[in-house]
């Protein structure tokens, strides 16, 4: 069994990462997961929260939001709509975003207030995991 | 014949625009490099979402609950287009040719009967379309605000987009932008982005089984709306990097011409200083004979 397999974080913008990695913690739409090598082939969304990567070298931490993560037996490719290392995320992003998870929630239609106010939710946990106030406008 | 002191001026001004002219098309020089550089930044994430999602596509084609987003409404009577130009001239034919292969369609469309409904991006498509096409206008995106092109310009453009579909404006969408390939060459390029379509992805993809979590049609709902985005972020990628390319030869063009022109007019001058000197010369000589 290999002892690593290739990890690439990309978003729109930019390729974050592309690494030699031993373990991935993903934050599934569905609950976290970890990926190793010889992984069963998965395809996954992501909610907002923190994706962990472990390299031989040491492990590196980022902010993901939306998006979705492809993990084969060879390597695992996680697309991200917005994505940061964790030392580059300000309150002033976190702000930004959780009001605009806000504003989703607020426009949303009834049927899908769920979902948004998960996202919300999501966010804000995740604010609370990496150290930042989560201001939420009167939620 | 001009005098000299006006072919003086004429020298003069075409030698400041020869200037301005060289400077635009440093300045797009510069732009190019890094709208080129984004472009290619861009490209990973868009296969990738490609890949990922004509594997999806193709195994939930034909079923009944597919997303509309794939399958379409059904129906084909309303096309929205969204032309995509940029905020300023002085371009060569970047913005005529994708407003012209715009016309061409719409007027294909409302030849056969469907309803058109034109969407701009970019002040310079809008002011060409303006006069023939002003009443099928539903809106207009102004890029003149936007600084540095971002993943968020192009969001707030599919969410608009999105919702307009999830209301039952339209039909079918496509979008209209201009593909970079050099500096010499762009092409205007027609694309349609709802009901989403995909390029034929290599058979590799579709052979492993993957899991799906959520179920393969939960991942799709969530990933179409992402992928308009995605198709019409590349599709802003591509013609910012025309843009900077087609300016960058239609300022060099311009150089060119002001060269020439100067080495005309420089000519002219000479040849009428020549004159002058050549009718004082002779002045004085008569002058002298008449003596």
């Amino acid at each position: 069994m290999a002892d690593t397999m290739q990890f690439d974080l990309v978003s729109p913008e930019r390729r974050l990462a592309s690494v030699q990695a031993t373990e991935i913690r993903i934050p599934g739409a569905e609950g976290d997961l970890t990926a190793m090598p010889d992984h069963a082939p998965l395809i996954t969304t992501l909610r907002p929260g923190v994706l962990e990567v472990i390299t031989p070298a040491g492990s590196t931490t980022y902010v993901v939001t939306g998006g979705f993560a492809e993990v084969t037996g060879e390597g695992t490719t996680v697309l991200a709509e917005r994505a940061h290392p964790v030392e580059e995320v300000t309150q002033a992003m976190v702000d930004e975003m959780i009001a605009e998870a806000h504003e989703a929630h607020k426009a949303a239609h009834p049927d899908v207030a769920d979902v948004t106010a998960k996202l919300l939710s999501d966010m804000v946990a995740m604010s609370g995991h990496i150290g930042l106030d989560a201001n939420v406008p009167n939620f | 014949m001009p005098n000299l002191k006006d072919l003086k001026n004429r020298i003069a001004s075409v030698k400041s625009t020869r200037k301005i002219t060289k400077a635009m098309q440093m300045v797009a020089a510069a732009k190019l490099r890094r709208a080129q550089d984004a472009a290619e930044s861009a490209r990973p994430y868009a296969e990738r979402m490609n890949a990922v999602m004509g594997g999806l596509a193709a195994s939930v084609a034909g079923s009944e609950s597919a997303p509309k987003l794939l399958s379409g409404t059904g129906k084909e009577d309303v096309h929205l287009l969204i032309v995509m130009t940029a905020e300023r001239g002085l371009c060569g034919g970047f913005n005529s040719s994708i407003v012209r292969a715009a016309r061409v369609k719409a007027q294909a469309l409302l030849a056969a009967g469907k309803t058109v409904k034109i969407l701009t991006v970019g002040k310079k498509g809008r002011e060409q379309l303006k006069r023939e096409y002003e009443a099928y206008f539903v809106g207009h995106v102004d890029m003149g605000e936007v600084k540095r092109l971002g993943y968020s310009t192009a969001q707030d453009i599919a969410k608009g987009v999105l919702a307009r579909f999830d209301a039952g404006e339209f039909d079918v969408a496509t979008i209209f932008y201009s593909r970079f390939q050099s500096v010499i060459s762009q092409i205007p390029t027609t694309q349609q982005i709802i009901p989403a379509t995909f390029a034929q992805t290599e058979a590799e993809g579709a052979s492993i089984l993957y899991d799906y979590e959520p179920s393969e049609e939960g991942i799709l709902e969530d990933l179409l709306p992402r992928g308009v985005a995605t198709q019409i972020f590349a599709a802003l990628l591509e013609n910012a990097a025309s843009e900077q390319g087609a300016r960058m030869s239609a300022m060099d063009n311009a150089t060119r011409n002001a060269g020439e022109m100067i080495d005309k007019l420089t000519i002219e001058f000479n040849r009428s200083r020549q004159a002058v000197i050549t009718n004082e010369l002779i002045e004085i000589i008569s002058g002298a004979e008449a003596l």
